[in-house]
């Protein structure tokens, strides 16, 4: 008979996303990228990416636009805040919920 | 190859022949020669391993459990105070389920500091899940070490060697050291199924939940309640797995043969005397003064503390007269631990002894053979079946 | 190093999954997701409880994808020389073993454990975010805590007290590598870290982490508040090698020149709103007194 393998219960998480659930619905404001203004997006070349290099929650792609997981973004607003060319505008969520309608 | 040499000297070469990979020490009496022996070991090349003088006993606990949550086989020792002070840490090596093995001299507990031989250090940390194996002398601790490492790898669960300081780990013995190739037969190395490992990233030890919960691939992983339940489950198993590793070992090295308790002409005993540690070894004189008279006695010593092997202790103790139990550990504001718990294995019985409890060798205070025919003698004449606990030797 | 770090070289490997738990606009989050690439994926973590805990995620889901044990609050360093000691043992080269903790973690309960292990030359990275308060447990004063700030555990007059000084104590065991960095440089960051990987022994970071909920801003402001530290000469970004102390990035730029008041950074977060102007000019004469002995050692 095979010894029996003890210790099978053992808390040992293993890596995926979400952990939290989908943490965009924690967002009041939601980020929307101006490409007119964006550098990359008006380059389009790898540039700037201060929203990427910023965000807390890598949500913001590094790529020609950026663009910005909302699934998971949780609205903070430093890619905003930062946005050296001011691209980036926080708008309330409510008025999606409008568009949507 | 015969030795003879200290009780502590005893445990570090069983730590020296299991192949020991990271050792935390911290200095406490009377543990201490175990301590300075293993970095003898280290030093001189005796023994390949990582010997890591920690800075508290807090802290050598942690070196352990990282140490074998990265997959190497550690080991530490300690008395007192110091396993008073790693009281988080037991508890944090058994949830996380790593088969750790520590040497416990066993001494009294401050305040007011003692030195001295009791077991109120190890008896207060039963309840935190730890195996606890009790040696009653030399040749025990260096078997009872190597059959630990085995024990506590088999089942994923802390093994406590306890043994009494002063009386055991400063006391010179004859003991048999097993040779290596043996050893090395009976103890494979530690192939754990889950380490740090950078390509198989898990995250050990994580917040758990009152309640189950789906993995990443949807598959629904145990709460907190669950992974304590599956602890104290196989911690109840461990006493059948110690049994069969002891059976091997005795096949193997010619000793052992009473991993649980050790009994001592109790055959045809009216009156057992249970105890734990050397006392039972001191009491193998009482029990021969007092079988010349004529009185039915008999002693049972307990090596295996936790899990509680009350199966066996039933079996051992249910039809006798009466059953006395002499600790050196209390307790507080109740009676003595084991006698507690012997009196709840007993309870189911039809036939019940009468029992008794008897506190003694508090802070290292001399037990006389003259005193433990005493308490018996007035034990065995039904004077003392009663659940206050009464004490030996106190001078008030 | 042979480059310098950039936004645009900076790797785009990922070891932090998002929608963990994390609060928004978290700065430990940036500083984690920085350190975390700059670490690589050969790395094993060591975590006692911190916000960190709850952002690597609950069992059986974890939001990083590096190894990690967590352990108990007062033994992080003791446990880091364990993982150490196991690799040692096992002959397991090239793995950073990094130690990552809260302050409290780090300078109050933890700091035996550090101590031990700073002495002991352990070959081990700690990075400490200081976010200056007990923010895991609802923002509680700790050793870290500037003075005058409001907690939950100094409500009203705000933490007697001035800040306890970690890398200079850490320091002070005379270890290869001590730094401070600050989650609103993460590039500065960035490259400490990584200049940390090449090094051998004890090397520990000391990471300045703006927490909004427990500083009292808005979530947008974490990198405005932490360059404000630094800007305002508050909060200094150096490294410590062979005793020396060099300013390094943001804060060398200050040298000889004039910096903006500290009354600016105290006055975007709410955690200051009991300061008196007493107070404010105290503590702005500290941090005068302190640049002009950086000044002095810069013409020497």
């Amino acid at each position: 008979m095979a010894p029996k393998e003890f210790c099978k219960m053992l808390s040992r998480s293993k890596p995926g996303p979400g952990d939290g659930g989908k943490t965009g619905s924690w967002r009041v404001l939601r980020p929307v990228i101006d490409l007119e203004k964006c550098i990359p997006a008006k380059k389009n070349k790898k540039a700037c990416f201060t929203c990427w290099l910023y965000c807390p929650d890598s949500v913001v792609s590094k790529t020609v636009p950026p663009s910005i997981n909302l699934e998971y973004c949780k609205g903070c607003g430093i890619c905003a805040e930062e946005c050296p060319a001011g691209a980036i505008e926080m708008v309330d969520e409510s008025s999606f919920i409008v568009e949507d309608k | 190859m015969y030795m003879i040499e200290s009780g502590n000297v005893a445990a570090a070469t069983g730590v020296q022949l299991a192949r020991t990979q990271v050792i935390a020490a911290y200095p406490i009496t009377p543990q201490t020669p175990l301590t300075e022996k293993l970095s003898e070991f280290v030093e001189s090349g005796v023994l390949d391993a990582q010997y890591i003088p920690v800075e508290s006993e807090h802290s050598a606990m942690a070196v352990c459990i990282a140490a074998s949550t990265a997959g190497a086989r550690a080991f530490t020792a300690t008395s007192a105070n110091g396993l008073l002070y790693m009281h988080e840490q037991l508890h944090w090596a058994v949830g996380a389920r790593l088969p750790l093995v520590m040497c416990v001299a066993n001494r009294g507990v401050g305040a007011p500091w003692t030195v001295w031989n009791d077991q109120q250090d190890s008896m207060s940390q039963r309840d935190v899940g730890w195996i606890q194996l009790y040696a009653n002398d030399h040749q025990q601790i260096i078997d009872t070490t190597i059959k630990a490492f085995r024990l506590a790898q088999t089942v994923s669960i802390p093994v406590m060697v306890c043994y009494d300081g002063y009386l055991l780990s400063h006391t010179y013995m004859p003991f048999d050291k097993p040779d290596q190739e043996k050893v090395d037969a009976f103890l494979p190395p530690f192939t754990p199924r889950h380490f740090l490992d950078p390509e198989d990233p898990g995250n050990f030890n994580t917040v758990t939940l009152p309640d189950i919960r789906p993995g990443v691939d949807g598959t629904i992983e145990p709460g907190y309640m669950e992974i304590r339940h599956n602890l104290h489950q196989e911690l109840r198993e461990a006493i059948e797995v110690y049994q069969e590793i002891d059976r091997e070992y005795q096949e193997q090295f010619g000793r052992g043969g009473t991993p649980l308790v050790e009994e001592y002409r109790c055959d045809d005993a009216d009156y057992v005397a249970v105890c734990i540690g050397s006392l039972s070894y001191q009491f193998r004189d009482v029990i021969d003064l007092m079988r010349e008279k004529g009185a039915k006695v008999g002693v049972m010593g307990i090596q295996m503390y936790r899990p509680f092997p009350d199966q066996a202790i039933v079996a051992a103790l249910a039809d006798r007269k009466g059953v006395i139990v002499f600790e050196k550990a209390l307790s507080y504001g109740n009676q003595g631990p084991l006698y507690g718990d012997i009196k709840s294995a007993l309870y189911s019985c039809e036939k019940k002894p009468a029992l008794s409890n008897y506190i003694l060798g508090l802070g290292g205070r001399e037990i006389k053979t003259s005193q433990l025919i005493d308490a018996l003698t007035e034990a065995c004449a039904g004077q003392a079946a009663e659940d206050a606990p009464r004490w030996i030797g106190l001078k008030l | 190093m042979d480059n310098k770090a950039t936004i645009l070289n900076l790797t785009e490997e990922e070891f932090v999954h998002p929608g963990n738990r994390a609060c928004s606009g978290c700065g430990l989050s940036i500083v984690y997701r920085i350190g975390l690439k700059a670490l690589g994926k050969n790395t094993v973590l060591v975590v006692p409880p911190s916000c960190l805990t709850v952002m690597q995620g609950l069992y059986p889901v974890a939001s990083t994808k590096i190894p990690c044990v967590n352990v108990t609050f007062a033994s992080t360093g003791a446990a880091a020389s364990g993982v150490r000691g196991a690799m040692k043992a096992l002959k397991k080269d090239g793995v950073n073993v990094v130690a990552w903790a809260g302050d409290g973690g780090t300078g109050d309960i933890g700091i035996q454990a550090l101590s031990g292990a700073c002495e002991r030359g352990e070959d081990i990275i700690y990075i400490c975010y200081d976010n200056e308060a007990y923010m895991n447990t609802g923002i509680q004063r700790s050793g870290t805590t500037p003075q005058g700030v409001l907690t939950t555990t100094t409500p009203i007059r705000g933490k007697l007290q001035e800040k306890k000084d970690i890398p200079a104590i850490i320091a002070a065991h005379g270890i290869g590598y001590v730094a401070t960095a600050s989650a609103a440089f993460p590039l500065d960051l960035y490259e400490k870290v990584k200049k940390a990987t090449t090094l051998s022994g004890p090397r520990y970071i000391h990471v300045h982490t703006p927490c909004p909920p427990g500083w009292n801003f808005a979530t947008r402001y974490t990198i405005k508040v932490g360059k404000l530290a630094v800007e305002t000469g508050l909060f200094d970004l150096y490294e410590i090698e062979d005793g020396r102390l060099t300013l390094t990035g943001p804060s060398k730029r200050l040298l000889g020149k004039k910096r903006k008041p500290v009354k600016e950074y105290f006055d975007v977060q709410g955690r200051f709103k009991s300061l008196d102007p007493e107070l404010v000019e105290t503590l702005q004469g500290r941090i005068d007194a302190k640049w002009e002995n950086y000044n002095d050692q810069q013409q020497q």
